[in-house]
C-alpha cells in the first residue's frame, strides 16, 4: 500500500539525496521550493514499494536534464516534469501506474514527487542509479540491458522531441544530450518507461526512503547536536575513510564535463595522511597517500565535519573540514556486466574494482 | 588630496581625516539612533582641530549599516511590486516564493510574471510580452506602490528586457523608483531577484538617509561631495547609493579590510578584525576583499550578489570566559564592557581581563586581574589562540604561509605567531581601520558572464574590457583602472568550452565625473548593451 509522504519526509529527502549525489547531480533547492509550493497549495503524494507493482504495470522514469548553473536562472518548473511524462503516456497508448527516479542523487530525487503531484499518482520508491552519475548508460536498466527507447524531451517553450529509437544506451546519451543543448541545456525528460516486472528486476530498491531516512538523521543531529556524520554512517551501513581539511582543488571541463581532483590533509586519527579524490562531476576515485582506497560504484560521500551536509565537486574548495565516507554500491553495479557500466575504467582509470566493504 | 571618512557601526561612528595618504587625525563617538546626528558630532569634533579647519576637503565617504539594519529589524522597509520576465520558463516559483513569511507580508505589494528573459547563449527564450508590460505598468500606477523590482532570466548577460521593461513603466509611472536585478550582478535568478526586491523595499529609507547625510555634511560647514562605500570596498556617488541601498550591506568590515591594507602597505594578506563581540576574518587579494561566491542570506533572505567573503566567529574583546571547562565567546558583555569587566570594576570575566591579566593589553585597573591564576589566564590564551587559528585556516585560499593583519578594538588578542601565517602585523590607526578604509575607497566596475568558444585569454579580456566600462560609467578615472579580481569556472555540461567568467576593476574617481540620475546608475553600460542590438 503507498504510504503518504509528509512535509518533514521531503525536508529530509532534499538533504539525503544531495548527500546521495555524491558531489553532483545538483542542487535539490529549486525542487525542494516547488514541492513546498505544491503541498502549501493542497498537493500530497504517496510512495509504493516496487514490490507492490504488477509485472504489466507500467512505471514513467524521469529526470531533469542539463546544466545545474541554468537551472538556478531557468529554474525547475514542476508542471515541465509532469508534461514530459503526459507525452510519454500518449506515445505509449497505456496509462502510467507510478513515477520513478532515474537517479536519486541531487535535484532528480525530488523531480519524480513534482511529477507525481501534479499526475496524482504514486512515486515508486526505488531509482536507476542509487546515487548520480552523470551519463545515460550508467543505469542499473543499461546494464539490464534494458530497452533504451523512446525518451521524451519538454522545454516550456512547448517543444516536445521524442527520441524514438537508437542502437544502444550510449546512442540515447548522445542524441539526447544534443537535443538537450540546443533547448537551452536544460529539459524535463521520461526515459523508456518501465514495466513493473522491470523495476523489480533491475530497479534500485528504496532508495528513495533511504535518502529520507539519511536526511532525518542529519536533520536531528544537527538540532541535538550530535554528530551527524556518525548518524550517516550508522544509517546506510557506510565506513568513514578520512577526516581532513581540504588543501587544494582543481578543476577544468573537457567533453562537457567538471572534471579535476580535489586533496586533503588528515587532522585526528588521520593526522600526517593525505586524500586525493578525483571527480567527474561527481566523485570517482579516492586515493590515500597514493593508494586507491575507495572507487565508483562504491558512492564517496563528501560532508561537512560539523554539518554532515554534502559539498559538491563545483563549490568545494580551501578550508572545508571535511569526512569523507564511503556508502555501499547497489549490488546490480557490482557484477562484471555492471562494473563495464560504471567500474573505474568507464571513467578512464585503469584500476581494478575493489570494493571498500570487501 | 583631503578626505574624511566616517564609518556608522553598531555601537561607535568613527571618522578620520586622511590628508596625502596620511591619517591626521581619528575620532570615535557613539552611533546614535536616527544615524545622522552621531555623525554630525563626529564631524564637529574633527572639524575642531585647527589641521581639519585648514583647506578644503575633497570628500566625504560614509560607510553605514543602517540599510541592512532596516532589513534585519524589519523597519522602514516600504511595499514593492516584482515584476519577472522569464515566463513560460520559471513559472512555479515566483518572486517572494522563499521568503519568510512576515517579511513577505510586510514587503510583497503585488507580483507579475511575464514572457521573456534569455537563454545561457543570449538567444530569447521567447519574445519580451512588451504588451503584458504596458498593462502591468498601469496597474502598478493604479496600485499607488512606486518601489518595483524587475528581474530577467539571464539578465547579467543580456539585461536588454529588463532595460525595455523599465522605460515602459517610465512611461505610465515615471515616480517609481526602480531596481533592475542585472545591477545587482549574479547569475542564480531566486538569488538575484531577492537581492532587487530588498533593494526596492530599501530605497526610500536610502533617499531619506542619504539626503540626512548631505544635510548634515553642510551643516558641518564642509563644503565636498558625499560617497557611500560598498560591499567591495570602493565608493559610490550619493546618488547612486541612494538607489542602491543593498550594496552598502557589508562596508563596515569590508571597510576595516580596506583600511587594514592602506595602514599595513600590503596588498595581499589575510586580515582580522577583532571586536567586542564578534571578530571578522577575511582575505585581501590586491588590495580588494575577496568576494563571496555562494549565497548569503540576509535577514532570512537569500541573495547573491557583490558581497565580501567573511567568516564571523562569536570571539571578541567583551567575550566572557569561564573556566571549567574553559571557554571564551561567544557569549559577551558587548558595550556593557566599560562597566562589566573586571578591569573596570565589574565582576565579568572577559577576554580583554585575560589580555590585561597576561601583559598584553592596558586597559582599565590592571591591579582588579593581578590575583588572576596564571594557568586560568594561559588556558583562556590558548582558546583564542585555538579559536583564531582555526578561523584564520579556514579563510585562507590555499596552503601557502600569508601574513595577517590585525585591526579593530579587540586586536591585542591576536597572538604574534599563528600556524600557517609568515607574521601578524599590528598597525597604527587598527581601531579605526574602517573609517580609514572609507576614506581611502576607489570606484570600481564588475562584470559576470558566461563565454563560449574563446579561449580563456580572450574571455578574460572581454571581461575586463566589460567592467572597464562599467567602472567608467560610475565615474572612475579609465587611466587609473586595475583589475582586482578575475575568477574562472568552466561549466559543466554546456557545449564547446563555456566559461563563466567575473571580473572586477577599481580605480581613482575621476576629476570631472559623468552625471548620473538617480534611476539610471549605469548609464554608460545601459547604452552599450543597446548600441549591438540596433535601436530598442
Amino acid at each position: 500500500m503507498p504510504r503518504p509522504i509528509t512535509p518533514d519526509d521531503i525536508e529530509a529527502l532534499a538533504v539525503g539525496a544531495w548527500i546521495l549525489g555524491t558531489g553532483g547531480g545538483g542542487s535539490p533547492y529549486l525542487g525542494l521550493l516547488n514541492m513546498r509550493r505544491l503541498y502549501a497549495g493542497g498537493h500530497r503524494v504517496s510512495l509504493m514499494s516496487p514490490l507492490d507493482l504488477a509485472d504489466e504495470d507500467w512505471v514513467a522514469v524521469v529526470s531533469n536534464m542539463g546544466a545545474p548553473l541554468i537551472g538556478q536562472e531557468r529554474l525547475a518548473d514542476s508542471r515541465g516534469i509532469a508534461r514530459a511524462v503526459e507525452i510519454q503516456e500518449g506515445l505509449l497508448g497505456a496509462r502510467f501506474r507510478a513515477v520513478m527516479s532515474l537517479e536519486i542523487g541531487g535535484g532528480n530525487g525530488i523531480q519524480p514527487l513534482m511529477a507525481a503531484a501534479h499526475l496524482g499518482l504514486p512515486v515508486v520508491d526505488a531509482d536507476t542509479m542509487g546515487r548520480a552519475y552523470p551519463e545515460a548508460q550508467m543505469t542499473s536498466v543499461a546494464v539490464g540491458d534494458l530497452c533504451p527507447y523512446p525518451c521524451v524531451l519538454h522545454d516550456p517553450r512547448g517543444i516536445e522531441a521524442v527520441v524514438s529509437r537508437v542502437p544502444s544506451w550510449k546512442w540515447m546519451e548522445r542524441v539526447s544530450r544534443k537535443i538537450c543543448v540546443e533547448l537551452g541545456s536544460i529539459a524535463s525528460t521520461c526515459k523508456a518507461p518501465r514495466t513493473g516486472r522491470e523495476v523489480k528486476d533491475w530497479g534500485i530498491h528504496f532508495t528513495l526512503s533511504k535518502a529520507i531516512a539519511i536526511g532525518r538523521r542529519v536533520r536531528e543531529g544537527q538540532r541535538r547536536h550530535e554528530d551527524p556524520v556518525a548518524a550517516i554512517l550508522d544509517e546506510g551501513g557506510g565506513k568513514l575513510l578520512f577526516r581532513g581539511k581540504v588543501v587544494d582543488v582543481a578543476r577544468r571541463t573537457s567533453e562537457g564535463y567538471l572534471r579535476g581532483r580535489a586533496v586533503m590533509d588528515g587532522l585526528d586519527e588521520d593526522r600526517g595522511a593525505r586524500l586525493e579524490i578525483a571527480f567527474q562531476n561527481e566523485w570517482v576515485v579516492a586515493w590515500r597517500d597514493g593508494a586507491p582506497v575507495a572507487m565508483s560504484p562504491d558512492l564517496i560521500c563528501v560532508l561537512g565535519t560539523q554539518s554532515g551536509e554534502a559539498f559538491g565537486t563545483e563549490t568545494i574548495g580551501y578550508g572545508r573540514r571535511v569526512s569523507v565516507i564511503a556508502l555501499p554500491a547497489p549490488p546490480v553495479f557490482l557484477t562484471p556486466k555492471g562494473l563495464e557500466h560504471v567500474g573505474p575504467r568507464a571513467f578512464g582509470y585503469d584500476l581494478d574494482f575493489r570494493s571498500v566493504f570487501d | 588630496m583631503r578626505r574624511i571618512g566616517i564609518d556608522v557601526g553598531g555601537t561607535n561612528t568613527d571618522a578620520v581625516l586622511l590628508e596625502d595618504g596620511r591619517v591626521v587625525h581619528a575620532v570615535k563617538t557613539p552611533t546614535t539612533p536616527e544615524v545622522t546626528s552621531g555623525i554630525v558630532t563626529a564631524l564637529a569634533e574633527l572639524g575642531r582641530r585647527r589641521e581639519v579647519a585648514r583647506g578644503a576637503i575633497d570628500g566625504v565617504v560614509i560607510g553605514t549599516t543602517h540599510f541592512v539594519n532596516a532589513v534585519v529589524e524589519r523597519r522602514d522597509l516600504a511595499r514593492v511590486a516584482a515584476v519577472r520576465i522569464g515566463l513560460p520558463a520559471s513559472a512555479s516559483l515566483p518572486p517572494f516564493c522563499d521568503w519568510p513569511a512576515e517579511l513577505a507580508e510586510h514587503v510583497c505589494g503585488e507580483t507579475f510574471m511575464l514572457e521573456g528573459g534569455h537563454d545561457y547563449d543570449g538567444r530569447p527564450i521567447v519574445p519580451f510580452d512588451e504588451r503584458g508590460m504596458l498593462r502591468v505598468a498601469r496597474r502598478i500606477r493604479a496600485s499607488g506602490i512606486r518601489s518595483v523590482a524587475i528581474a530577467a532570466i539571464f539578465s547579467p548577460l543580456d539585461p536588454g528586457c529588463e532595460e525595455r521593461a523599465r522605460a515602459i513603466l517610465a512611461g505610465e509611472c515615471p515616480d517609481a523608483s526602480v531596481t533592475l536585478s542585472h545591477y545587482l550582478g549574479r547569475i542564480g535568478l531566486l538569488e538575484r531577484e531577492n537581492a532587487a526586491l530588498l533593494n526596492a523595499a530599501l530605497t526610500g529609507l536610502a533617499r531619506r538617509t542619504v539626503a540626512g547625510f548631505i544635510a548634515a555634511i553642510a551643516a558641518s560647514g564642509i563644503e565636498a561631495p558625499l560617497y557611500l562605500t560598498q560591499n567591495d570596498g570602493t565608493v559610490m556617488q550619493a546618488e547612486t547609493a541612494a538607489a542602491l541601498p543593498v550594496m552598502s550591506f557589508a562596508s563596515g568590515p569590508t571597510n576595516s579590510m580596506r583600511g587594514a591594507a592602506f595602514l599595513s602597505g600590503l596588498t595581499d594578506a589575510m586580515v582580522i578584525d577583532v571586536g567586542g563581540t564578534t571578530t571578522d576574518i577575511g582575505q585581501l587579494r590586491r588590495g580588494f576583499p575577496r568576494e563571496a561566491n555562494a549565497a548569503v542570506e540576509i535577514g532570512g533572505v537569500r541573495t547573491l550578489f557583490r558581497m565580501p567573503d567573511l567568516l564571523s566567529i562569536g570571539l571578541g574583546g567583551g567575550s566572557l570566559v569561564t573556566a571549567d571547562p574553559i571557554g571564551v565567546g561567544p557569549a559577551s558583555v558587548g558595550y556593557r564592557l566599560a562597566d562589566e569587566s573586571v578591569v573596570f570594576g565589574g565582576n565579568r570575566l572577559t577576554a580583554t581581563d585575560i589580555a590585561v591579566g597576561a601583559g598584553i593589553a592596558r586597559i582599565g585597573d590592571s591591579r582588579a586581574v593581578a590575583a588572576l591564576p596564571r594557568d586560568l589566564v594561559h588556558a583562556a590564551l590558548e582558546e583564542v589562540r585555538a579559536k583564531i587559528e582555526d578561523a584564520v585556516d579556514r579563510m585562507k585560499p590555499d596552503a601557502r604561509e600569508q601574513p595577517l593583519i590585525a585591526v579593530g578594538g579587540g586586536a591585542f588578542l591576536v597572538p604574534d605567531r599563528l600556524a600557517g601565517i609568515s607574521r601578524v602585523l599590528q598597525v597604527p590607526h587598527g581601531s579605526c581601520a574602517n573609517a580609514v578604509g572609507a576614506a581611502i575607497a576607489q570606484i570600481s566596475g564588475e562584470t559576470d558572464r558566461i563565454y563560449h568558444d574563446l579561449s580563456r585569454e580572450e574571455a578574460i579580456a572581454a571581461a575586463e574590457a566589460q567592467a572597464t566600462e562599467r567602472a567608467v560609467a560610475a565615474g572612475a578615472d579609465r587611466s587609473s583602472l586595475q583589475t582586482v579580481d578575475i575568477e574562472d569556472m568552466p561549466l559543466a555540461y554546456l557545449p564547446g568550452s563555456a566559461l563563466r567568467v567575473r571580473v572586477r576593476v577599481a580605480g581613482e574617481m575621476a576629476k570631472s565625473r559623468p552625471p548620473a540620475p538617480a534611476r539610471a546608475p549605469r548609464p554608460g553600460f545601459a547604452a552599450a548593451c543597446r548600441e549591438g542590438e540596433g535601436a530598442v
